[in-house]
């Protein structure tokens, strides 16, 4: 691995306490760098702990050991450095999505006049082809707008580190499959370090340059780290029957069903 | 004309005529109930000359129902004064929620009526006693329901919150209050309805001016047709009353804007 790391988490342990003494360890000793402008995947089964990881890197919850440096800088609370993208795309529905995009810029970049204001909101509005719907409300368009908004609001603050938990789990797969072309052609414009949780495998290897697989919880930890050597721009109809594709699929597919297989509870 | 529109104009009046049938059925028996004809020829008489001023205790309908409405207007914005900041940090604080719930299942199944004494001998006021009164009652659904309002806020828009870092004041104002406008709203329609009812009552019992003095006025006159006007009239200026309120909230309640 090049340089020094962008993020860096460091054995870090996540332990609920569940009352009585008693307590439920989520993340045992999880280890992990990304590198600056990388698109990393997190994948696991449901239950693996992979949206805790992306809460403690967000400051959303509290690291139990170990320590989440973004820059060198331990992370202890949220911020706007590291945005995130939610599941369900938390636009608040009583605000365009004009104003959800510039309610977070406003609170974050203070320095801005009306005008630079305006500019700002409308180039991120622009970058997700959303400005035909920017004076609509969430309520009047579709789910997969809603996270195009999602994600221009993240994007919108211009911060160090995109998180998406999840991003597209809730969408159909043709929806699924523009947005994250959407993402790709946004990251390669923008260059944001980017880090994705995810429980779809195809998905993982178009989008990442490494995919993170966890083991099964409970003390779920990184099982094994899958680069995916694909040059960018890549195109969803080439990859199909790409070697470098095929063989990274397979290689989730192993890990996910054959070494850590878990049986629906 | 559609078959909707016909039923629901043809419907009430076709149930008017039963309940006019009733009515007169039971004005025979009773020997002094007046029959509707009698209440109606009355109620042209008092709504003719409804501003009339002929001092203290006489005076036309419509000085009536202001006065009451200038003293339900009173305690319940006083209601809403209270009861929205109350309600507030009830919601955004365990402590508070902790402090204040005995009290509030306490007070909350109070009648008026048994407020009123006390009032009457705190502020020997007719006025000052009744718009208490109407707080004291009013009060609980805006706090009970401002409260809900703030504890229906979703965890996804506190986090969206807190990775803006959103000072305490920003979160109330532009994610908090935002949500809890219709509930407040939802609040403040029974408050008033509430107030509405109190009034009638309070009024019969410390005399003076207004709808509910009116009424038991015309009680001990033995003028009975105009009690049932009263009735009617309480009615109507509820109905309405109730009709406005929910015209605002919807106004407010952002889940009914940009709907197409």
């Amino acid at each position: 691995m090049s340089a020094k790391p962008f993020l860096k988490i460091d054995h870090v342990d996540k332990i609920f306490p569940l009352g009585k003494g008693k307590e439920y360890v989520a993340l045992r000793d999880v280890k992990l760098e990304i590198r600056e402008n990388e698109i990393v995947s997190i994948i696991g089964h449901s239950g693996c702990g992979k949206s805790t990881i992306l809460n403690l890197i967000a400051g959303l919850d509290t690291i139990s050991n170990g320590t989440i440096l973004l820059e060198d800088k331990h992370i202890t609370a949220p911020g706007p450095e590291r945005a995130v993208v939610f599941q369900n795309h938390s636009l608040l529905p009583w605000l365009t999505v004009y104003q959800n995009i510039e309610m977070a810029v406003k609170k974050v970049m203070k320095e801005l006049d009306a005008k630079e204001l305006r500019d700002h909101v409308t180039k991120y509005i622009e970058m997700v082809n959303l400005d035909h719907a920017k004076d609509k409300y969430p309520g009047e368009i579709s789910g997969g707008m809603k996270q195009r908004v999602g994600i221009a609001r993240a994007l919108s603050i211009e911060p160090k580190v995109l998180l998406m938990d999840e991003p597209f789990g809730a969408l159909d797969s043709l929806t699924r499959a523009n947005l994250q072309d959407h993402l790709m052609r946004i990251q390669m414009q923008t260059g944001n370090t980017v880090i994705i949780i995810t429980h779809d495998v195809d998905e993982a290897v178009l989008l990442s340059d490494r995919v993170i697989m966890m083991t099964n919880g409970p003390e779920a930890t990184i099982g094994e780290i899958l680069e995916v050597n694909l040059p960018r721009p890549r195109k969803r109809l080439e990859l199909q029957h790409n070697p470098e594709y095929l063989r990274c699929r397979e290689a989730i597919i192993e890990f996910l069903y054959s070494k850590f297989a878990k049986d629906d509870e | 004309m559609p078959y909707k529109t016909i039923n629901a104009i043809a419907l009430p009046i076709l149930l008017f005529g039963v309940i006019i049938a009733i009515w007169s059925a039971i004005a025979d028996q009773i020997p002094g109930f007046p029959p509707p004809l009698e209440v109606w020829n009355e109620l042209i008489v008092v709504l003719s000359d409804p501003f009339y001023d002929n001092g203290a205790g006489d005076q036309g309908i419509a000085l009536q129902l202001l006065s009451s409405l200038k003293r339900v207007f009173g305690g319940f914005a006083l209601a809403i004064a209270v009861g929205v900041p109350v309600g507030l940090l009830i919601g955004m604080s365990k402590v508070a929620q902790t402090a204040f719930n005995p009290y509030i299942q306490i007070l909350k199944p109070v009648s008026p009526l048994a407020w009123l004494p006390l009032a009457l001998f705190v502020f020997k006021d007719v006025d000052m006693t009744a718009i208490f009164v109407i707080f004291i009652t009013s009060i609980w659904p805006i706090i009970i329901n401002t409260a809900l309002g703030v504890r229906s806020v979703s965890d996804d828009f506190l986090n969206v919150a807190k990775v803006l870092q959103l000072t305490a004041f920003e979160r109330v104002f532009q994610i908090i209050l935002p949500v809890a406008v219709p509930f407040i709203f939802t609040g403040m329609r029974l408050s008033l309805g509430i107030a509405w009812l109190v009034i009638v009552a309070a009024e019969m019992l410390t005399g003076g001016l207004g709808i509910g003095f009116w009424i038991w006025d015309e009680y001990n006159n033995l003028n009975y047709s105009h009690i049932i006007i009263g009735i009617i009239l309480i009615g109507v200026v509820g109905y309405i009353l109730d009709t406005i309120m929910g015209l605002i909230a919807d106004y407010f309640d952002y889940r009914k804007r940009g709907r197409v």
